[in-house]
């Protein structure tokens, strides 16, 4: 039993970690909620003041808004698909018996590391280069042409990135999730007669669910905000190609100065955010009560 | 009972497993091979064997004044990782040992924050910084990354804190061992391999932060992130000195990854998955 003075100290060590995250979680979107309603340019402050929602109004009307939430969604989506199906699979291959196994995990985890301008720039210019990267050569060497990824496909080129980026990641987790699977389990079930499928489908999958809703939730958090990937290979482009939420409000804020129409995009961002944590909190909240 | 694998099984295994990691590994693998040509080698098309050049590295530095980006985000990540355990650790402590009726809503509404997408408050903070002189300062972008950290650096500690048997901190108790003795010499010791690392894990998210790093900086504060994102202005193909540039800025973090792999598990699903 803790003590009344126990308690106390208690709440005064928790103090420093609760106040500065108040802070930090309230003080900016009270001001981004503000300017959500405002007109507000530091470059034209002629017309600034109160405007109601029409700065949320543009998602309806401006394209650009429309297809940067497309966009988002586009790349949560596509890179969640090929990183938990890419992940299970070569989870799969990583739990067989090897030699080397602990120098192809090295290997394989090695892209989760990379800072994300790194990556991006190291797949723009050396992968992906039209005239002399790594893709031009292969597609020469079969007699194709090479492809101007970032020209004609520049959010599939985004989303392949991301997606090397990520693959490590689900690997990692899917991997450790497999190697707690009981092993008398597993040979029970193979003496029991079921192949390699029927283990897979009731046995292996089953056992995985929890890590696969861990690393669609975690993972849907960090893509939701994908920015300097997008910032090093196609700034947003051509048009608004490859513009996704987080890079239009950059662009709104910091290079157009439309306070008001960026900090619409921010709450929208943030409604978006919520609309996962929501279900993120749940998967994880669960956890604790075991 | 050992299960039986045919030799035929595990090379089949070994083959495949390979392929597709060195597959994997490739663009990283490609730039530390770029970063060992010339320039004009780099562009000539694809070639695994460099000659062996180092000049790029050592004009990273000359032109670029490369060092100094290292320096700061050495600071950065490991100032804003102590920052965060100083603050983080007597509130995981009091969590794990003296838990209230609140604490799981604390835990969960501190994750709750990580999710704030950082764009929404883009141009408050930049504001902020602003008008209080901290853009591209160390400090302003040190306590920023701390504050981005701080929910993941809890929860580690707090699953982490978890585990250490509460019976010995109740016989220290009993032999009269006042809190902070209890907290020097019971704790801690027991304690450090789980914030080692923790402080691990978050030295490496501080180092590839991307977002903060690069618009609240300019030229004083900026970091690798930041040095290397300058590199995608059009000036030219400068292949070589980009992958010297790269293959410096992902080494010390590479390395330092390959010896976190649990706890990367185990801190980015909040310990979920261990």
């Amino acid at each position: 039993m803790a003590t009344q003075q126990t308690r106390s100290l208690a709440r005064f060590m928790m103090a420093p970690s609760v106040v500065l995250l108040l802070v930090w979680m309230i003080v900016p979107l009270a001001f981004t909620l503000w300017f959500s309603f405002q007109q507000y340019n530091p470059l034209n402050p002629m017309r600034d003041g109160f405007v109601g929602f029409s700065n949320y109004a543009l998602f309806y009307s401006n394209p650009a808004f429309l297809q940067s939430i497309l966009n988002t969604l586009t790349i949560v989506v596509s890179v969640l698909l090929i990183t938990v199906i890419g992940g299970i699979l070569l989870a799969l291959l990583l739990d067989q018996p090897m030699w080397g196994q602990g120098i192809v995990r090295i290997l394989v985890i090695s892209p989760f590391f990379v800072m994300p301008p790194v990556a991006a720039l190291v797949w723009k210019n050396m992968i992906m280069h039209p005239q002399y990267g790594v893709f031009a050569d292969i597609a020469r060497f079969f007699g194709g042409q090479p492809i101007d990824w970032f020209g004609q496909h520049p959010l599939l080129a985004i989303i392949i990135i991301v997606a090397w980026q990520w693959l490590p990641f689900a690997t990692l987790i899917l991997l450790t999730a497999l190697q707690s699977l009981d092993v008398e389990q597993k040979e029970a079930a193979e003496m029991d007669g079921a192949g390699f499928i029927s283990r897979f489908i009731y046995l292996t999958l089953p056992h995985m669910s929890r890590a696969i809703t861990v690393v669609i939730l975690i993972q849907t958090i960090f893509l939701l905000s994908v920015y300097a990937e997008i910032l090093v290979t196609t700034n947003g482009g051509p048009g608004y190609a490859s513009t996704n939420l987080p890079f239009l409000v950059y662009q709104k804020a910091l290079l157009e100065f439309k306070i008001g129409q960026a900090s619409a995009g921010g709450i929208i961002a943030v409604i978006l955010a919520n609309i996962v944590a929501f279900f993120a909190m749940r998967a994880v909240g669960k956890n604790l009560d075991k | 009972m050992a299960r039986a694998v045919t030799t035929q099984h595990k090379t089949i295994a070994t083959a495949a497993a390979w392929i597709v990691a060195l597959l994997i590994f490739f663009p990283i693998l490609y730039t530390i091979i770029t970063s060992f040509k010339s320039e004009q080698e780099a562009i000539q098309g694809f070639n695994l064997f460099p000659s062996g050049t180092t000049e790029s590295y050592s004009e990273v530095q000359a032109q670029n004044g490369y060092f100094k980006f290292f320096l700061n985000s050495v600071f950065l990540s490991v100032g804003s990782t102590i920052l965060a355990l100083l603050v983080a650790i007597p509130a995981a402590w009091s969590m794990a040992f003296s838990p209230g009726k609140r604490t799981k809503d604390i835990l969960m509404w501190m994750l709750s924050t990580k999710m704030m997408p950082a764009v929404a408050v883009l141009f408050p903070i930049y504001l902020i910084f602003r008008d209080t002189g901290l853009l591209d300062s160390r400090i302003g972008l040190m306590v920023m990354l701390m504050l981005i950290n701080l929910p993941i650096v809890v929860w580690m500690l707090y699953t982490y804190f978890r585990e250490i048997p509460g019976e010995i901190l109740e016989a220290a108790r009993m032999d009269g061992a006042s809190l902070w003795n209890e907290i020097i010499y019971v704790l801690t010791p027991m304690a450090v391999p789980g914030i080692a690392s923790t402080m691990l894990l978050n030295i490496i998210l501080a180092w590839n932060e991307a977002f903060w790093t690069i618009r609240l900086t300019t030229t004083e504060a900026a970091p690798l992130t930041a040095f290397i994102s300058s590199f995608s202005s059009p000036q030219g193909l400068f292949w070589a000195k980009l992958s010297a540039a790269s293959t410096l800025a992902i080494a010390p973090i590479l390395i330092m990854g390959w010896f976190s792999q649990k706890q990367l598990v185990r801190g980015l699903t909040f310990g979920a998955v261990k």
